[in-house]
């Protein structure tokens, strides 16, 4: 019984805390107005489409044969135009997707949102 | 020939047992061999770029190879059920549909890599539609688990509680995982990632749920001693791995920046773990000195090899819990040590250490002409994992000094072009010693199935 009572216990808290985590746990600060968001989605959609978390990581999530991404857009030593270069034509391991400008765009967007979030790595 | 075939108990639903094993063995063979290819695309930039680039060999790799992991726990409970509770199983058609489902299930989804059809999220990068099918094909399952089994967990072993708890959380989290296709979580990119990875985290640990359930029933069969899995110690650790389950995935998270409980509460959790180690320390000699005396049953020399897997794995674990640590060790190949650490070292030691287990059931007599070829297999790729474990904490090491001294991508990748490589090749040694374990269990199965066959007729 008292093994019974102590899954029933744990599995409560999971499910609360798991509330919790949905919810204010997990708020941003970073809110695009209507628009951006717009593009944001859009750019996500195909950073999913065609698959760079295979290679790329954002937020740790992701493959490692690429570099990095969450903080690209403010890197010094890479940021927007460098990122383009890259999504135009491809690089030595990184496949050319055959991007058009508005697609480049809106993955620029993604990812400088992404990196507009990423307080938690500027501190450091 | 003689076989102590006759002697057992056997039952119809052991021949699906038997295409479930060969089943999952064949995922882990194609699985490396995808492994290998992408090992080889970390040392030379171009290779199969066009064809078959890294964008598709990653997450067929990974699907296989986790495919594995809960295929082969699968397999087994198909085969222990009806002997644990001495019935056959209640839904043999099912364990049937279960398996086309299966199949089917993976070749669509395999095909959809080929074509370049993602669903594009860690892990599951898969179109989304067919996670729900993945779900799907798990409920013959579930119905034959619990229906034959009707576990009653007031006095249930340990193992039994094991294996349920994988099966509901593996329900969860899979679900779970798939809330980003709710605009709530996929529009807030911290919570996108939060949820991500305590799903993802989760999930692991209800596979080794399923998997540490299998070795401890096999554990007691060996040994032949029914306390040890329904003493109050063994309990304790299944509510303490449970608890980890349920919430030491925030490790992985110590960089996005969620709320700063969700952090302190991973961090408090991750460090129970210390309690596990040492356990594990002390249990050791115990441990080694029975793996000695039975060093020539391969299934006890699989579990020793997990426990010695268990230990380095959790250490790492634990070094990457430490927030000043994790957030050196993040991001870097320090992360997939801890991945195929855990995965090789653990999950698939312990789901051969079951696959010999049954094959030495279905007929010690064949086995006995494939032991040696099998301690070699054993040996060649625990001595290789070592090496590929060290490969990748190596090429994590140089990963933070290149962090540390803003190095280029480009530069980093130059230098740690020897590292890449010590990582395949040993990567490769991996994938032979598998390939002698993997080659020989399905024969052995083949051949115990045609006997079985003209047994019975
Ligand atoms: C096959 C692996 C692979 C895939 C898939 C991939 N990339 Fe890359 N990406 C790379 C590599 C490797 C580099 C570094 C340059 C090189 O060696 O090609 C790179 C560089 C970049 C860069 C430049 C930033 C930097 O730090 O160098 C951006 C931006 C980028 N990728 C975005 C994407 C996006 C967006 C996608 C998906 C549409 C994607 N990548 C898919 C491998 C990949
Ligand atoms: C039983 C065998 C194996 C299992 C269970 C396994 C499991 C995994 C898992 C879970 C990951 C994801 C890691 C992460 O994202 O942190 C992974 C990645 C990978 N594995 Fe394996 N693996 C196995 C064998 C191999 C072998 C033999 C090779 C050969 C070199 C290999 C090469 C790779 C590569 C290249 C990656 C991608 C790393 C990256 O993200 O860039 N694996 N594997």
């Amino acid at each position: 019984m008292v093994k019974i009572l102590a899954f029933i216990t744990l599995f409560t808290s999971y499910l609360i805390y798991s509330g919790f985590v949905y919810s204010i746990g997990t708020e941003s600060t970073v809110i695009p107005n209507k628009e951006e968001q717009l593009t944001v989605t859009k750019g996500k959609a195909l950073y999913e489409k065609y698959n760079c978390v295979s290679c790329h990581q954002l937020y740790g999530l992701g493959g490692y044969l690429g570099p990095e991404l969450t903080t690209a857009y403010s890197d010094p030593q890479r940021g927007e135009l460098f990122m383009k270069a890259l999504l135009q034509a491809g690089g030595r391991r990184m496949p050319n997707f055959h991007f058009n400008e508005n697609e480049i765009s809106a993955i620029i967007t993604y990812l400088k949102y992404v990196d507009a979030t990423a307080v938690s790595y500027k501190k450091k | 020939m003689t076989t102590d075939l006759t002697k057992k108990q056997t039952y119809a639903s052991d021949k699906i047992a038997r295409s479930f094993l060969i089943l999952a063995m064949s995922y882990l063979l194609f699985g490396l061999l995808l492994g290998v290819i992408g090992g080889f695309q970390y040392i030379l930039p171009s290779f199969l770029k066009n064809k078959l680039s890294f964008q598709q060999t990653r997450p067929l790799h990974v699907y296989l190879v986790i495919t594995w992991i809960f295929t082969g726990a699968q397999a087994g409970l198909y085969y222990y059920l009806p002997r644990i509770c001495q019935r056959k199983l209640y839904w043999e058609q099912g364990a049937k549909i279960h398996l086309l489902i299966q199949i089917l299930v993976s070749v669509l989804i395999v095909y959809s890599f080929f074509m370049g059809e993602f669903g594009g999220r860690e892990y599951l990068e898969f179109p989304p539609w067919l996670g729900a099918f993945m779900l799907l094909s798990w409920i013959p399952f579930v119905i034959n688990f619990f229906f034959t089994l009707k576990p009653n967990y007031k006095n249930a072993p340990v193992y039994v509680w094991s294996w349920s708890t994988g099966i509901l959380f593996f329900f969860i989290t899979l679900s779970e995982s798939y809330l980003w296709l709710i605009d709530y979580f996929h529009s807030n990119i911290i919570r996108d990632v939060t949820v991500q990875w305590k799903a993802l985290g989760s999930m692991v640990g209800s596979w080794n749920m399923l998997v540490y359930g299998t070795g401890m029933y096999i554990m007691e069969k060996m040994s032949g001693d029914t306390k040890a899995c329904r003493s109050p110690l063994a309990f304790f650790f299944y509510f303490l791995g449970l608890t980890n389950l349920m919430f030491n995935w925030g490790h992985h998270t110590y960089i996005v920046p969620a709320a700063p409980w969700v952090k302190t509460v991973a961090y408090i959790i991750s460090m129970t773990e210390l309690l596990i180690l040492g356990y594990i320390i002390m249990q050791w000699r115990k441990t080694m000195s029975q793996a000695r005396k039975n060093y020539h049953i391969i299934p006890y020399r699989l579990l020793s090899f997990a426990d010695g897997w268990i230990l380095l794995n959790l250490i790492l674990a634990i070094i990457i819990s430490v927030p000043a640590w994790n957030n050196y060790t993040h991001g870097t190949h320090i992360t997939v040590a801890h991945a195929m650490g855990a995965t090789i070292g653990i999950n698939t030691m312990l789901l051969f250490a079951s696959v010999y287990y049954i094959i030495q059931q279905e007929g010690q007599a064949f086995f006995e002409k494939k032991r040696k070829i099998t301690g070699t297999g054993v040996f060649i790729t625990n001595f290789a994992l070592l090496l590929f474990w060290i490969a990748m904490l190596g090429t994590g090491l140089l990963k933070i000094s290149s962090k540390l001294n803003n190095e280029t991508f480009y530069t980093l990748m130059q230098k740690s072009l020897p590292w890449f490589k010590f990582f395949t090749y040993s990567g490769i040694v991996v994938f032979a010693g598998l390939f002698i374990l993997i080659v020989t269990a399905i024969s052995l199965i083949r051949k115990s199935s045609a006997v079985r066959t003209l047994t019975s007729e």
